[in-house]
């Protein structure tokens, strides 16, 4: 990559390795500051549910063995950090012998499938609509239709996706209602699976879609209205510039790149808001893998399931930091 | 861009709306809020709330001017309960009144917790820059892209909280907003003209923060606090629909989360999670046209009508 220098990259390396450590380090403190024995805590929450845990004394002091509780508070915090980073979560309390990592490396491949898509989506039409929206020459009617099809935005996507499924799973029954792909498919590389898997994957990414274009939307309008005030949108005019080309090169091309900082700030959000709505999808990606560790009290899977995302999120923001120096070269002659 | 029939219809405009703050926007958005609470303070002299506890109510009952059918028959909505009761028999009526004002609660105390923060280390960035302001700049940056929900799952898996301990656990991600928006503000505003005026004219950098900048603050202020009870919100109800957060009080999520749980989707009790989604979309639908009509009043631009 031309012109990103080494300092660059590494400043940006620094704030990723950042944004990991103080996530992990907040998990860790706050638990440990709260009042109350988070351990015995948890065990009597077993209790409330299963009714009796047998050998509880025993659990609390393999715990506290597990989490060395024992030892000096900096070589637990430390222990706890060099698992972190040699991804060693343990075992599934509720499905043991298996590995979190395993369970972590089974879900992750439907999480990242679905929300790139889904991201791909809204991104391409809300800030299309929003060019379009702010554009003088679009038609009237399209902008009188924009506004309406956002009726949906600032709902919480958890609750678009309880009221798609209801309408178009439950009572249409056009889509099914759980799961990545149909019951007795087997996992290949053939039509029949991939189609199933595509069907299965519309009503959550849909979910998403709905709510979150219409940010775009706004934000793009906002911006393509500053955009048109300048100079060279003046000149671009004067010089008799085909209407298209000056909308796309002059305008979309400056409006976008906010946008494109502004969704590397709301990744995090977007996550957060997938996990929910696999939940209630019963997707087989890491939001149902942390909703089932929840129900279970299978705290190291709820640990490791949430790390692994908060790493990746850290790790999307950080390649989205390199590429964009491609799309906006001023950057890297602000940052000297 | 600019035309000789731009300014005449501004000037109509503004005629209309010459106060910014009074934009339809801004006061649908502040009515529907309003709404809720005031149904649900009026609502809590006029109903039980008793009947939000389970087995209150019978079972199943669908709203009022509704029938329910299963194999053991069919109910038939009444007065009684007239938005039916759940599977737990808790009323759906006296849910939504103890639940709705709990809701907005916990996002009204983390973003007033998370704006503390944010007012108090933006001015210290703006203000001292340097080290200071590289610090708090790059601790917002990174704290901002951290996926929170994740984040209090795991906490919230560990240690029970109740009501005020999940708005402060949520604030914990609530000030990097706030924080990036007013040291920006300020870093602009430090060199403009009214604020140098008074620096010469011997006004305390007390002053100066907050009689000379902070007015001008104000929109963007309340926006980012508005945004922030969005978000806090959000988190919230998504702690309550996995199940975590305060476990004995009634709340929008929690009730969700069961009708998820035993399956109120698959039955076709769809009173049981759809008057809190209702309650949950027209709070967010209200703080967005809010959010909206602040945009409005600090950036006299958007006003420009989508023609």
């Amino acid at each position: 990559m031309k012109g990103i220098s080494l300092g660059y990259i590494l400043r940006r390396l620094a704030i990723f390795f950042l944004t990991v450590f103080i996530a992990a380090t907040l998990i860790y403190i706050i638990p440990r500051i709260a009042p109350g024995d988070p351990i015995a805590a948890m065990v009597s929450r077993m209790t409330q549910q299963a009714g009796y845990v047998e050998n509880s004394d025993a659990i609390i002091e393999g715990w506290r063995k597990r989490f060395g509780l024992d030892d000096p508070w900096y070589v637990q915090y430390l222990r706890y950090l060099k698992n972190l980073i040699t991804f060693d979560f343990g075992y599934s309390l509720a499905n043991f012998p298996t590995e979190v990592k395993d369970i972590v490396l089974r879900a992750m491949p439907w999480t990242i499938g679905l929300l790139s898509v889904s991201t791909l989506l809204f991104f391409v039409i809300g800030n299309l609509l929003g060019a379009l929206l702010a554009w003088k020459k679009t038609p009237g009617l399209v902008k009188l239709l924009i506004p309406v099809s956002m009726i949906f935005t600032s709902v919480p996507s958890l609750l678009a996706a309880l009221i798609l499924l209801y309408l178009f799973a439950f009572r249409l029954d056009w889509f099914p209602s759980i799961g990545s792909y149909g019951r007795g498919i087997q996992p290949g590389w053939d039509w029949a699976f991939i189609k199933s898997v595509i069907w299965h994957s519309v009503l959550p990414a849909m979910s998403i879609v709905v709510v979150t274009f219409g940010y775009w939307t706004l934000g793009m309008r906002g911006m393509m209205i500053t955009v048109e005030g300048e100079d060279y949108m003046t000149l671009a005019q004067a010089k008799g510039l085909n209407p298209f080309y000056s909308l796309y090169r002059y305008m979309i091309r400056n409006a976008i790149l906010p946008q494109v900082t502004a969704l590397a700030l709301t990744l995090g959000t977007l996550v957060g808001g997938q996990v929910l709505v696999e939940y209630i999808f019963s997707y087989r990606g890491m939001g149902n893998a942390i909703f089932t560790a929840i129900r279970n009290q299978d705290y190291p899977v709820i640990q490791g399931t949430s790390y692994i995302l908060i790493l990746t999120t850290a790790l999307a923001v950080f390649i989205m930091d390199l590429i964009y120096p491609l799309i906006d070269p001023r950057i890297l002659h602000e940052d000297k | 861009m600019a035309t000789s029939v731009a300014p005449l219809k501004q000037a109509s405009r503004f005629n209309r709306f010459d106060n910014p703050w009074l934009n339809p926007k801004l006061l649908i958005g502040v009515f529907l809020i309003f709404l809720i609470l005031g149904g649900a303070f009026i609502g809590r002299f006029l109903w039980d709330t008793d009947l939000a506890l389970v087995g209150s109510s019978p079972l199943k009952k669908p709203p009022v001017g509704f029938s329910h059918t299963t194999l053991r028959g069919t109910s038939v909505g009444t007065m009684e309960h007239p938005l039916g009761t759940d599977g737990d028999g808790r009323d759906m009526l006296a849910v939504m009144i103890v639940g709705a004002p709990r809701t907005l609660a916990i996002g009204f105390i983390a973003a007033l917790a998370g704006m503390g923060i944010g007012i108090l280390l933006g001015f210290t960035a703006g203000f001292m820059g340097g080290r200071v302001d590289d610090i708090i700049r790059i601790a917002s940056d990174t704290t901002i892209t951290i996926p929170s929900i994740l984040v209090l799952i795991v906490i919230q898996s560990v240690i029970p909280v109740n009501l005020v301990g999940m708005a402060l656990l949520i604030s914990v991600f609530a000030w990097p907003g706030p924080t990036r928006l007013i040291r920006g503000q300020v870093l602009s505003m430090r060199e403009s003209g009214y604020v140098k005026m008074a620096r010469i004219s011997g006004a305390s950098t007390f002053d100066i923060m907050f009689k000379e900048m902070m007015p001008n603050l104000i929109p963007y202020l309340a926006a980012s606090f508005i945004g922030n009870m969005q978000g806090s919100i959000l988190a919230a109800i998504g702690l309550e629909v996995l199940g975590l957060g305060p476990q004995r009080v009634p709340t929008l999520g929690k009730s969700i989360y069961w009708s998820v749980q035993l399956s109120g989707l698959s039955q076709g009790l769809w009173w049981w999670w759809g008057f809190p989604a209702l309650i949950l979309v027209i709070i967010f639908i209200g703080l967005l046209l809010i959010n909206l009509g602040l945009d409005e009043v600090s950036n006299p631009r958007l006003r420009q009508r989508v023609e």
